[in-house]
Protein backbone atom coordinates (compact mmCIF):
# COMPACT_ATOMS: atom_id res chain seq x y z
CA UNK A 1 0.00 0.00 0.00
CA UNK A 2 1.50 3.40 -0.95
CA UNK A 3 2.27 5.68 1.92
CA UNK A 4 0.34 8.93 1.96
CA UNK A 5 2.19 11.98 3.18
CA UNK A 6 0.94 15.45 3.75
CA UNK A 7 2.93 18.66 4.08
CA UNK A 8 2.38 20.81 7.12
CA UNK A 9 2.25 24.59 7.22
CA UNK A 10 4.02 26.29 10.07
CA UNK A 11 3.94 29.94 11.03
CA UNK A 12 7.38 31.05 12.19
CA UNK A 13 7.03 34.43 13.89
CA UNK A 14 6.15 37.29 13.94
CA UNK A 15 6.70 36.89 17.68
CA UNK A 16 9.38 34.23 17.62
CA UNK A 17 12.62 35.38 19.31
CA UNK A 18 14.76 33.90 16.53
CA UNK A 19 12.79 35.78 13.88
CA UNK A 20 14.97 38.80 14.68
CA UNK A 21 12.13 41.20 14.98
CA UNK A 22 8.90 40.96 13.09
CA UNK A 23 9.39 38.38 10.37
CA UNK A 24 6.45 36.16 9.63
CA UNK A 25 7.76 33.13 7.81
CA UNK A 26 5.28 30.61 6.47
CA UNK A 27 7.03 27.29 6.16
CA UNK A 28 5.81 24.27 4.29
CA UNK A 29 7.21 21.23 6.02
CA UNK A 30 7.51 17.64 4.94
CA UNK A 31 8.24 16.04 8.28
CA UNK A 32 11.13 18.15 9.48
CA UNK A 33 12.35 19.12 6.03
CA UNK A 34 11.46 22.57 4.76
CA UNK A 35 9.93 22.46 1.29
CA UNK A 36 9.02 26.09 0.87
CA UNK A 37 9.50 29.29 2.81
CA UNK A 38 7.38 32.34 2.20
CA UNK A 39 8.52 35.38 4.19
CA UNK A 40 5.80 37.91 4.91
CA UNK A 41 7.44 41.23 5.56
CA UNK A 42 6.18 44.73 6.11
CA UNK A 43 5.08 44.37 9.71
CA UNK A 44 7.46 47.20 10.57
CA UNK A 45 6.69 49.30 7.49
CA UNK A 46 6.57 52.94 8.51
CA UNK A 47 6.52 54.62 5.11
CA UNK A 48 9.98 56.16 5.49
CA UNK A 49 10.23 57.06 1.82
CA UNK A 50 6.87 58.81 1.83
CA UNK A 51 7.73 60.72 5.00
CA UNK A 52 11.05 61.88 3.57
CA UNK A 53 9.23 63.38 0.60
CA UNK A 54 7.41 65.66 3.05
CA UNK A 55 10.42 66.74 5.12
CA UNK A 56 13.32 69.05 4.44
CA UNK A 57 16.71 67.51 3.82
CA UNK A 58 17.89 68.13 7.39
CA UNK A 59 14.69 66.73 8.84
CA UNK A 60 15.06 63.58 6.74
CA UNK A 61 18.34 62.50 8.38
CA UNK A 62 16.81 60.96 11.53
CA UNK A 63 14.68 58.61 9.42
CA UNK A 64 17.90 56.94 8.31
CA UNK A 65 18.78 56.05 11.90
CA UNK A 66 15.56 54.14 12.12
CA UNK A 67 16.28 51.87 9.18
CA UNK A 68 19.07 49.58 10.29
CA UNK A 69 18.90 50.62 13.92
CA UNK A 70 21.98 48.67 15.00
CA UNK A 71 24.29 50.75 12.78
CA UNK A 72 22.54 54.10 12.39
CA UNK A 73 25.36 56.33 11.23
CA UNK A 74 26.30 54.17 8.25
CA UNK A 75 22.97 54.98 6.69
CA UNK A 76 23.06 58.67 7.41
CA UNK A 77 26.36 58.55 5.57
CA UNK A 78 24.74 57.45 2.30
CA UNK A 79 22.16 60.23 2.47
CA UNK A 80 24.74 62.88 3.36
CA UNK A 81 26.98 61.76 0.48
CA UNK A 82 24.10 61.95 -1.98
CA UNK A 83 23.30 65.56 -1.08
CA UNK A 84 26.97 66.52 -1.06
CA UNK A 85 27.48 65.13 -4.55
CA UNK A 86 24.52 67.05 -5.94
CA UNK A 87 25.49 70.30 -4.24
CA UNK A 88 29.21 69.68 -4.94
CA UNK A 89 30.15 70.38 -1.33
CA UNK A 90 33.72 69.74 -0.22
CA UNK A 91 33.71 68.04 3.16
CA UNK A 92 36.54 69.10 5.50
CA UNK A 93 39.08 66.36 6.03
CA UNK A 94 38.52 66.12 9.78
CA UNK A 95 34.81 65.60 9.24
CA UNK A 96 35.60 62.79 6.81
CA UNK A 97 37.78 61.09 9.40
CA UNK A 98 35.13 61.42 12.09
CA UNK A 99 32.50 59.98 9.77
CA UNK A 100 34.65 57.03 8.77
CA UNK A 101 35.52 56.35 12.38
CA UNK A 102 31.89 56.28 13.44
CA UNK A 103 30.90 54.18 10.45
CA UNK A 104 33.44 51.60 11.56
CA UNK A 105 32.10 51.78 15.10
CA UNK A 106 28.69 51.14 13.58
CA UNK A 107 30.08 48.17 11.74
CA UNK A 108 31.41 46.66 14.97
CA UNK A 109 28.05 47.36 16.64
CA UNK A 110 26.20 45.53 13.92
CA UNK A 111 28.57 42.59 13.60
CA UNK A 112 28.74 42.10 17.37
CA UNK A 113 24.98 41.97 17.56
CA UNK A 114 24.74 39.62 14.63
CA UNK A 115 27.49 37.20 15.59
CA UNK A 116 26.38 36.91 19.18
CA UNK A 117 22.65 36.63 18.55
CA UNK A 118 23.27 34.08 15.85
CA UNK A 119 25.19 32.10 18.46
CA UNK A 120 22.21 32.47 20.75
CA UNK A 121 19.87 31.19 18.06
CA UNK A 122 21.88 28.00 17.84
CA UNK A 123 22.13 27.57 21.59
CA UNK A 124 24.99 29.61 23.07
CA UNK A 125 24.08 32.29 25.58
CA UNK A 126 27.47 33.52 26.83
CA UNK A 127 28.66 35.31 23.64
CA UNK A 128 25.58 37.55 23.73
CA UNK A 129 26.33 38.64 27.27
CA UNK A 130 29.99 39.32 26.50
CA UNK A 131 29.28 41.02 23.21
CA UNK A 132 26.60 43.31 24.55
CA UNK A 133 28.96 44.62 27.18
CA UNK A 134 31.15 45.91 24.37
CA UNK A 135 28.19 47.25 22.44
CA UNK A 136 27.31 49.24 25.52
CA UNK A 137 30.70 50.97 25.38
CA UNK A 138 30.30 51.73 21.69
CA UNK A 139 26.86 53.17 22.21
CA UNK A 140 28.45 55.27 24.92
CA UNK A 141 30.66 56.80 22.21
CA UNK A 142 27.59 57.43 20.12
CA UNK A 143 25.99 59.18 23.06
CA UNK A 144 29.05 61.30 23.79
CA UNK A 145 29.32 62.55 20.27
CA UNK A 146 25.66 62.94 19.29
CA UNK A 147 23.69 62.93 22.53
CA UNK A 148 21.84 59.71 21.92
CA UNK A 149 22.78 56.08 22.07
CA UNK A 150 20.85 54.78 19.09
CA UNK A 151 19.25 57.39 16.90
CA UNK A 152 22.27 59.57 16.48
CA UNK A 153 21.21 62.12 13.84
CA UNK A 154 24.86 63.13 13.70
CA UNK A 155 25.94 63.30 10.04
CA UNK A 156 25.00 66.33 8.00
CA UNK A 157 25.43 67.22 4.38
CA UNK A 158 28.84 68.88 4.48
CA UNK A 159 30.25 67.24 7.60
CA UNK A 160 29.02 66.30 11.04
CA UNK A 161 26.94 68.16 13.58
CA UNK A 162 29.50 68.72 16.36
CA UNK A 163 33.18 68.08 16.92
CA UNK A 164 34.34 65.21 19.15
CA UNK A 165 34.12 66.12 22.84
CA UNK A 166 37.46 66.41 24.63
CA UNK A 167 38.85 63.08 25.73
CA UNK A 168 36.68 60.93 23.48
CA UNK A 169 39.59 60.05 21.20
CA UNK A 170 41.58 58.56 24.05
CA UNK A 171 38.53 56.60 25.21
CA UNK A 172 38.03 55.17 21.74
CA UNK A 173 41.70 54.33 21.50
CA UNK A 174 41.47 52.55 24.86
CA UNK A 175 38.55 50.55 23.52
CA UNK A 176 40.56 49.64 20.43
CA UNK A 177 43.33 48.27 22.65
CA UNK A 178 41.03 46.10 24.71
CA UNK A 179 38.57 44.99 22.05
CA UNK A 180 40.76 42.53 20.05
CA UNK A 181 41.08 40.50 23.24
CA UNK A 182 37.27 40.31 23.44
CA UNK A 183 37.10 39.08 19.85
CA UNK A 184 39.63 36.38 20.79
CA UNK A 185 37.47 35.40 23.74
CA UNK A 186 34.38 35.22 21.54
CA UNK A 187 36.30 33.06 19.13
CA UNK A 188 37.37 30.62 21.83
CA UNK A 189 33.67 30.19 22.60
CA UNK A 190 32.50 29.75 19.03
CA UNK A 191 35.04 29.19 16.27
CA UNK A 192 36.10 25.66 17.23
CA UNK A 193 33.01 24.89 19.23
CA UNK A 194 31.64 21.52 18.12
CA UNK A 195 27.98 22.42 18.51
CA UNK A 196 28.36 25.78 16.80
CA UNK A 197 30.13 24.14 13.87
CA UNK A 198 27.58 21.36 13.59
CA UNK A 199 24.86 23.93 13.36
CA UNK A 200 26.60 26.20 10.86
CA UNK A 201 29.12 24.42 8.65
CA UNK A 202 27.61 23.49 5.25
CA UNK A 203 24.29 25.09 6.15
CA UNK A 204 22.76 27.64 3.78
CA UNK A 205 25.42 27.39 1.09
CA UNK A 206 25.34 30.15 -1.52
CA UNK A 207 27.28 29.67 -4.75
CA UNK A 208 29.06 32.59 -6.39
CA UNK A 209 26.61 32.70 -9.27
CA UNK A 210 23.56 32.64 -7.02
CA UNK A 211 25.00 35.35 -4.80
CA UNK A 212 25.16 37.57 -7.88
CA UNK A 213 21.76 36.54 -9.21
CA UNK A 214 20.05 37.21 -5.91
CA UNK A 215 21.57 40.71 -5.61
CA UNK A 216 23.57 39.82 -2.52
CA UNK A 217 26.05 42.31 -1.16
CA UNK A 218 28.30 42.73 1.84
CA UNK A 219 29.19 39.65 3.85
CA UNK A 220 26.60 37.52 2.04
CA UNK A 221 28.54 38.10 -1.17
CA UNK A 222 32.03 37.96 0.29
CA UNK A 223 31.23 34.79 2.21
CA UNK A 224 30.73 33.13 -1.17
CA UNK A 225 34.15 34.22 -2.37
CA UNK A 226 33.40 37.36 -4.36
CA UNK A 227 35.97 40.01 -3.45
CA UNK A 228 33.73 43.06 -3.44
CA UNK A 229 33.64 45.84 -0.89
CA UNK A 230 32.58 49.37 -1.77
CA UNK A 231 35.09 50.78 0.69
CA UNK A 232 37.83 49.40 -1.59
CA UNK A 233 36.25 49.37 -5.03
CA UNK A 234 34.39 52.68 -4.98
CA UNK A 235 35.93 54.46 -2.01
CA UNK A 236 33.96 57.34 -0.52
CA UNK A 237 35.10 59.97 1.96
CA UNK A 238 38.66 59.17 3.04
CA UNK A 239 38.60 55.36 2.84
CA UNK A 240 41.48 55.66 0.36
CA UNK A 241 43.81 56.67 3.17
CA UNK A 242 43.55 53.48 5.18
CA UNK A 243 45.17 50.11 5.02
CA UNK A 244 42.80 47.29 5.68
CA UNK A 245 41.95 43.87 4.31
CA UNK A 246 38.70 42.47 3.05
CA UNK A 247 38.06 38.99 4.45
CA UNK A 248 36.63 36.58 1.88
CA UNK A 249 34.86 33.28 2.54
CA UNK A 250 35.38 30.07 0.63
CA UNK A 251 32.32 27.83 0.96
CA UNK A 252 29.56 30.40 1.24
CA UNK A 253 27.95 28.68 4.22
CA UNK A 254 26.77 30.15 7.52
CA UNK A 255 30.08 29.36 9.18
CA UNK A 256 32.11 31.26 6.57
CA UNK A 257 29.89 34.26 6.96
CA UNK A 258 30.45 34.11 10.71
CA UNK A 259 34.23 34.01 10.17
CA UNK A 260 34.04 36.95 7.74
CA UNK A 261 32.24 39.05 10.33
CA UNK A 262 34.74 38.22 13.04
CA UNK A 263 37.64 39.17 10.76
CA UNK A 264 35.86 42.33 9.64
CA UNK A 265 35.60 43.45 13.25
CA UNK A 266 39.38 43.13 13.55
CA UNK A 267 39.77 45.22 10.39
CA UNK A 268 37.38 47.83 11.82
CA UNK A 269 39.62 48.19 14.85
CA UNK A 270 42.58 48.73 12.49
CA UNK A 271 40.73 51.46 10.61
CA UNK A 272 39.61 53.20 13.81
CA UNK A 273 43.18 53.17 15.08
CA UNK A 274 44.43 54.69 11.84
CA UNK A 275 41.67 57.31 12.03
CA UNK A 276 42.75 58.31 15.50
CA UNK A 277 46.41 58.52 14.46
CA UNK A 278 45.89 60.48 11.27
CA UNK A 279 42.96 62.69 12.22
CA UNK A 280 43.93 66.32 11.58
CA UNK A 281 42.57 69.33 13.44
CA UNK A 282 40.25 71.70 11.67
CA UNK A 283 36.62 72.43 10.85
CA UNK A 284 34.05 69.63 11.06
CA UNK A 285 31.52 70.96 8.58
CA UNK A 286 31.57 73.01 5.45
CA UNK A 287 31.75 76.74 6.05
CA UNK A 288 29.11 77.48 3.41
CA UNK A 289 26.53 79.41 5.43
CA UNK A 290 23.80 78.43 2.98
CA UNK A 291 24.11 74.79 3.96
CA UNK A 292 25.56 74.37 7.43
CA UNK A 293 24.29 76.41 10.38
CA UNK A 294 26.53 79.04 11.96
CA UNK A 295 28.14 78.76 15.40
CA UNK A 296 26.08 79.97 18.33
CA UNK A 297 28.67 82.66 19.01
CA UNK A 298 28.30 84.12 15.51
CA UNK A 299 24.53 84.30 15.79
CA UNK A 300 24.93 86.73 18.68
CA UNK A 301 27.25 89.00 16.72
CA UNK A 302 26.48 88.75 13.05
CA UNK A 303 23.20 89.63 11.37
CA UNK A 304 24.07 87.44 8.39
CA UNK A 305 24.66 84.43 10.63
CA UNK A 306 21.33 85.04 12.34
CA UNK A 307 19.51 85.12 9.01
CA UNK A 308 21.30 81.95 7.90
CA UNK A 309 20.33 80.22 11.10
CA UNK A 310 16.71 81.27 10.76
CA UNK A 311 16.44 80.27 7.13
CA UNK A 312 18.19 76.93 7.65
CA UNK A 313 15.95 75.83 10.49
CA UNK A 314 12.67 76.99 9.00
CA UNK A 315 12.95 76.55 5.29
CA UNK A 316 16.10 74.42 5.09
CA UNK A 317 18.50 74.49 2.18
CA UNK A 318 17.48 73.93 -1.41
CA UNK A 319 19.01 71.23 -3.56
CA UNK A 320 19.38 71.68 -7.31
CA UNK A 321 17.37 69.59 -9.71
CA UNK A 322 19.25 66.33 -10.15
CA UNK A 323 19.14 62.57 -9.80
CA UNK A 324 21.73 60.51 -8.05
CA UNK A 325 22.31 57.00 -6.75
CA UNK A 326 24.87 56.76 -3.94
CA UNK A 327 25.84 53.59 -2.17
CA UNK A 328 27.91 52.89 0.91
CA UNK A 329 29.18 49.65 2.35
CA UNK A 330 26.91 49.34 5.37
CA UNK A 331 27.62 46.44 7.75
CA UNK A 332 24.95 44.36 6.06
CA UNK A 333 25.88 45.15 2.49
CA UNK A 334 25.32 47.80 -0.12
CA UNK A 335 23.04 50.47 1.29
CA UNK A 336 21.97 52.85 -1.43
CA UNK A 337 20.02 56.06 -1.66
CA UNK A 338 18.42 57.13 -4.92
CA UNK A 339 17.63 60.77 -4.54
CA UNK A 340 15.63 62.92 -6.95
CA UNK A 341 15.74 66.59 -6.09
CA UNK A 342 13.59 69.16 -7.83
CA UNK A 343 15.25 72.36 -6.69
CA UNK A 344 13.04 72.79 -3.64
CA UNK A 345 13.85 72.22 0.03
CA UNK A 346 12.38 68.71 0.03
CA UNK A 347 13.39 65.62 -1.93
CA UNK A 348 11.00 64.76 -4.77
CA UNK A 349 11.77 61.11 -4.21
CA UNK A 350 14.13 59.20 -2.01
CA UNK A 351 14.33 55.50 -2.69
CA UNK A 352 16.23 53.48 -0.13
CA UNK A 353 18.00 50.36 -1.26
CA UNK A 354 18.36 48.13 1.78
CA UNK A 355 20.70 45.14 1.58
CA UNK A 356 18.55 43.00 3.87
CA UNK A 357 15.63 43.18 1.46
CA UNK A 358 17.42 41.18 -1.24
CA UNK A 359 18.97 38.84 1.30
CA UNK A 360 15.66 37.92 2.84
CA UNK A 361 14.20 37.39 -0.60
CA UNK A 362 16.57 34.45 -1.04
CA UNK A 363 15.25 32.75 2.09
CA UNK A 364 13.21 30.26 0.07
CA UNK A 365 16.21 29.32 -2.06
CA UNK A 366 18.56 29.06 0.94
CA UNK A 367 16.36 26.98 3.18
CA UNK A 368 14.79 24.57 0.71
CA UNK A 369 15.73 21.03 1.69
CA UNK A 370 17.16 22.01 5.06
CA UNK A 371 15.76 20.95 8.40
CA UNK A 372 13.44 23.14 10.43
CA UNK A 373 16.16 23.64 13.03
CA UNK A 374 18.38 25.24 10.37
CA UNK A 375 15.92 28.08 9.80
CA UNK A 376 17.19 30.21 12.72
CA UNK A 377 20.82 29.49 11.78
CA UNK A 378 20.34 30.64 8.18
CA UNK A 379 18.21 33.58 9.21
CA UNK A 380 20.82 34.60 11.77
CA UNK A 381 23.67 34.40 9.29
CA UNK A 382 21.82 36.63 6.82
CA UNK A 383 21.96 39.45 9.33
CA UNK A 384 18.42 40.70 8.92
CA UNK A 385 17.24 43.81 10.70
CA UNK A 386 13.64 44.65 10.03
CA UNK A 387 14.01 48.36 10.27
CA UNK A 388 15.74 48.38 6.90
CA UNK A 389 13.89 45.51 5.24
CA UNK A 390 10.47 47.04 5.88
CA UNK A 391 11.51 50.71 5.75
CA UNK B 1 36.88 49.95 -19.27
CA UNK B 2 35.52 53.27 -18.10
CA UNK B 3 32.11 54.86 -18.44
CA UNK B 4 32.90 56.66 -21.72
CA UNK B 5 34.03 53.42 -23.38
CA UNK B 6 30.97 51.68 -22.04
CA UNK B 7 28.71 54.38 -23.42
CA UNK B 8 30.33 54.06 -26.85
CA UNK B 9 30.14 50.27 -26.78
CA UNK B 10 26.50 50.17 -25.79
CA UNK B 11 25.54 52.80 -28.32
CA UNK B 12 27.25 50.93 -31.14
CA UNK B 13 25.89 47.52 -30.15
CA UNK B 14 22.35 48.59 -29.37
CA UNK B 15 22.01 51.58 -31.69
CA UNK B 16 18.35 51.16 -32.43
CA UNK B 17 17.31 50.46 -28.87
CA UNK B 18 18.95 53.28 -26.96
CA UNK B 19 17.00 56.53 -27.19
CA UNK B 20 19.61 58.55 -25.36
CA UNK B 21 22.52 58.06 -22.99
CA UNK B 22 24.29 60.31 -20.52
CA UNK B 23 26.88 60.09 -17.78
CA UNK B 24 25.85 61.68 -14.52
CA UNK B 25 27.52 61.27 -11.11
CA UNK B 26 29.69 58.29 -12.14
CA UNK B 27 26.77 56.40 -13.55
CA UNK B 28 25.65 55.76 -17.09
CA UNK B 29 22.01 56.51 -17.73
CA UNK B 30 20.24 54.86 -20.65
CA UNK B 31 16.82 55.81 -21.89
CA UNK B 32 14.99 53.08 -23.74
CA UNK B 33 11.50 51.99 -24.75
CA UNK B 34 9.71 49.44 -22.62
CA UNK B 35 9.57 46.91 -25.50
CA UNK B 36 13.37 46.72 -25.57
CA UNK B 37 13.83 46.13 -21.85
CA UNK B 38 14.42 42.38 -22.08
CA UNK B 39 16.84 42.51 -24.97
CA UNK B 40 18.86 45.38 -23.47
CA UNK B 41 19.08 43.65 -20.08
CA UNK B 42 20.04 40.32 -21.65
CA UNK B 43 22.79 41.99 -23.65
CA UNK B 44 24.16 43.87 -20.64
CA UNK B 45 24.08 40.75 -18.47
CA UNK B 46 25.51 38.21 -20.89
CA UNK B 47 27.92 40.18 -23.04
CA UNK B 48 31.53 39.35 -22.12
CA UNK B 49 32.54 43.00 -22.16
CA UNK B 50 29.74 44.65 -20.21
CA UNK B 51 29.12 41.96 -17.54
CA UNK B 52 26.35 43.73 -15.68
CA UNK B 53 25.51 40.66 -13.68
CA UNK B 54 23.89 42.17 -10.66
CA UNK B 55 20.58 43.93 -10.43
CA UNK B 56 20.79 46.44 -7.60
CA UNK B 57 17.29 47.80 -7.47
CA UNK B 58 14.13 48.67 -9.34
CA UNK B 59 12.08 51.71 -8.54
CA UNK B 60 9.48 54.00 -10.02
CA UNK B 61 8.87 57.73 -9.87
CA UNK B 62 5.43 59.27 -10.00
CA UNK B 63 4.85 62.41 -12.06
CA UNK B 64 1.06 62.84 -11.84
CA UNK B 65 1.01 65.85 -14.18
CA UNK B 66 2.67 64.00 -17.05
CA UNK B 67 0.90 62.03 -19.73
CA UNK B 68 3.21 59.06 -19.18
CA UNK B 69 2.78 59.12 -15.45
CA UNK B 70 5.46 56.74 -14.18
CA UNK B 71 9.15 56.50 -14.81
CA UNK B 72 10.69 53.10 -14.08
CA UNK B 73 14.36 52.81 -13.27
CA UNK B 74 16.54 49.70 -13.15
CA UNK B 75 19.94 49.91 -11.46
CA UNK B 76 22.69 47.52 -12.54
CA UNK B 77 26.18 46.88 -11.26
CA UNK B 78 29.14 45.19 -12.90
CA UNK B 79 31.63 43.86 -10.37
CA UNK B 80 34.28 43.01 -12.94
CA UNK B 81 34.30 46.45 -14.55
CA UNK B 82 33.41 48.29 -11.34
CA UNK B 83 30.77 50.29 -13.20
CA UNK B 84 27.22 51.29 -12.49
CA UNK B 85 24.43 51.85 -14.95
CA UNK B 86 20.75 52.64 -14.86
CA UNK B 87 18.04 52.10 -17.41
CA UNK B 88 14.88 54.13 -17.47
CA UNK B 89 11.70 54.38 -19.47
CA UNK B 90 8.33 56.02 -19.08
CA UNK B 91 4.97 54.32 -19.02
CA UNK B 92 1.33 55.29 -18.74
CA UNK B 93 -0.71 54.45 -15.68
CA UNK B 94 -2.62 51.54 -17.18
CA UNK B 95 0.38 49.99 -18.90
CA UNK B 96 1.59 46.50 -18.01
CA UNK B 97 5.35 46.13 -17.84
CA UNK B 98 7.14 42.90 -18.69
CA UNK B 99 8.53 41.23 -15.60
CA UNK B 100 12.27 40.54 -15.63
CA UNK B 101 12.20 37.69 -13.11
CA UNK B 102 13.40 35.31 -15.83
CA UNK B 103 16.62 37.33 -16.22
CA UNK B 104 17.28 38.41 -12.64
CA UNK B 105 15.54 36.25 -10.01
CA UNK B 106 16.06 38.97 -7.42
CA UNK B 107 13.70 41.27 -9.30
CA UNK B 108 10.79 39.29 -7.84
CA UNK B 109 10.46 41.27 -4.61
CA UNK B 110 11.59 44.52 -6.18
CA UNK B 111 8.75 44.33 -8.69
CA UNK B 112 6.35 43.39 -5.93
CA UNK B 113 7.44 46.49 -4.07
CA UNK B 114 6.92 48.73 -7.10
CA UNK B 115 3.50 47.14 -7.58
CA UNK B 116 2.64 47.70 -3.94
CA UNK B 117 3.88 51.27 -3.74
CA UNK B 118 2.87 52.56 -7.19
CA UNK B 119 0.30 50.12 -8.51
CA UNK B 120 2.29 49.27 -11.62
CA UNK B 121 1.30 45.84 -12.94
CA UNK B 122 3.73 43.32 -14.32
CA UNK B 123 3.17 40.75 -17.00
CA UNK B 124 4.39 37.20 -16.32
CA UNK B 125 5.34 37.85 -12.72
CA UNK B 126 5.20 34.55 -10.77
CA UNK B 127 3.74 35.99 -7.58
CA UNK B 128 2.51 39.56 -7.78
CA UNK B 129 1.23 40.27 -4.26
CA UNK B 130 1.57 43.27 -2.02
CA UNK B 131 4.73 43.10 0.04
CA UNK B 132 5.24 45.98 2.46
CA UNK B 133 1.76 47.20 3.25
CA UNK B 134 -0.80 45.60 5.53
CA UNK B 135 -3.01 42.67 4.59
CA UNK B 136 -6.11 44.00 2.78
CA UNK B 137 -4.53 47.42 2.26
CA UNK B 138 -6.00 49.55 -0.50
CA UNK B 139 -4.26 52.28 -2.45
CA UNK B 140 -0.64 52.77 -3.43
CA UNK B 141 1.21 54.83 -0.83
CA UNK B 142 4.07 56.31 -2.83
CA UNK B 143 1.82 57.84 -5.45
CA UNK B 144 1.85 61.59 -5.07
CA UNK B 145 -1.95 61.72 -4.69
CA UNK B 146 -1.93 59.34 -1.70
CA UNK B 147 -2.22 61.38 1.52
CA UNK B 148 0.73 61.28 3.91
CA UNK B 149 -1.53 60.26 6.80
CA UNK B 150 -3.12 57.39 4.88
CA UNK B 151 -6.82 56.53 4.98
CA UNK B 152 -7.15 54.14 7.91
CA UNK B 153 -5.76 53.88 11.39
CA UNK B 154 -5.83 50.93 13.78
CA UNK B 155 -6.54 50.75 17.46
CA UNK B 156 -7.43 48.16 20.05
CA UNK B 157 -11.13 48.22 20.81
CA UNK B 158 -11.78 47.42 24.43
CA UNK B 159 -15.43 46.47 23.87
CA UNK B 160 -14.88 44.11 20.98
CA UNK B 161 -11.57 42.88 22.43
CA UNK B 162 -9.84 43.13 19.08
CA UNK B 163 -7.88 45.49 16.87
CA UNK B 164 -10.14 47.53 14.59
CA UNK B 165 -9.63 49.75 11.56
CA UNK B 166 -11.11 53.26 11.47
CA UNK B 167 -10.84 56.26 9.14
CA UNK B 168 -7.97 58.54 10.18
CA UNK B 169 -8.98 61.30 12.61
CA UNK B 170 -6.37 63.99 13.22
CA UNK B 171 -6.29 66.43 16.12
CA UNK B 172 -4.30 68.79 13.93
CA UNK B 173 -3.67 68.78 10.20
CA UNK B 174 -0.22 68.21 8.84
CA UNK B 175 1.25 71.66 8.32
CA UNK B 176 2.74 72.16 4.94
CA UNK B 177 4.43 75.55 4.85
CA UNK B 178 4.66 77.42 1.60
CA UNK B 179 8.17 78.79 1.44
CA UNK B 180 7.80 80.26 -2.02
CA UNK B 181 5.79 83.26 -0.73
CA UNK B 182 6.32 83.49 3.02
CA UNK B 183 5.01 87.04 3.42
CA UNK B 184 1.50 86.36 2.21
CA UNK B 185 0.90 83.82 4.90
CA UNK B 186 0.55 80.11 4.47
CA UNK B 187 -2.44 78.55 2.78
CA UNK B 188 -3.95 76.90 5.83
CA UNK B 189 -4.12 80.23 7.70
CA UNK B 190 -5.77 81.76 4.66
CA UNK B 191 -8.36 79.02 4.70
CA UNK B 192 -9.09 79.56 8.38
CA UNK B 193 -9.42 83.35 8.10
CA UNK B 194 -11.78 83.03 5.12
CA UNK B 195 -14.11 80.85 7.16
Amino acid sequence: MPKETKTMNLNFGPQHPAAHGVLRLILELDGEVVEKADPHIGLLHRGTEKLIEHKTYTQAVPYFDRLDYVAPMNQEHAFALAIEKILKIKVPIRAQYIRVMFCEIGRILSHLLNVTTQAMDVGALTPTLWGFEEREKLMGFYEKVSGSRLHANYFRAGGVHKDLPIGLDSEISEFCNSFPKIIDDLETLLTDNRIFKQRNVDIGIVSKQDALDYSFSGVMLRGSGVPWDLRKSQPYDCYNNFEFNIPIGKNGDCYDRYLCRIEEMRECVKIINQCLEQMPKGPIKTNDGKISPPAKKDIKESMEALIHHFKLFTEGYRVDKDEIYTAVEAPKGEFGVYLISDGSNKPYKCKIRAPGFSHLQAMDYLIKGHMLADVPAVLGSMDIVFGEVDR
Amino acid sequence: MNLEDLEKLINSELTTKINSSAINHDELKLKIDEEDLHSVLLFLKNDTRTKFRQLIDITAVDYPERDARFKLIYFLLSHENNLRLNIEFEIKESYQVKSITSIFPSSNWMEREVFDMYGIHYKDHPDLRRILTDYNFSGHPLRKDFPLTGHNEVRYNEEDKKVIYEPVKLEQNYRNFDYESPWEGTKYIEEITKK
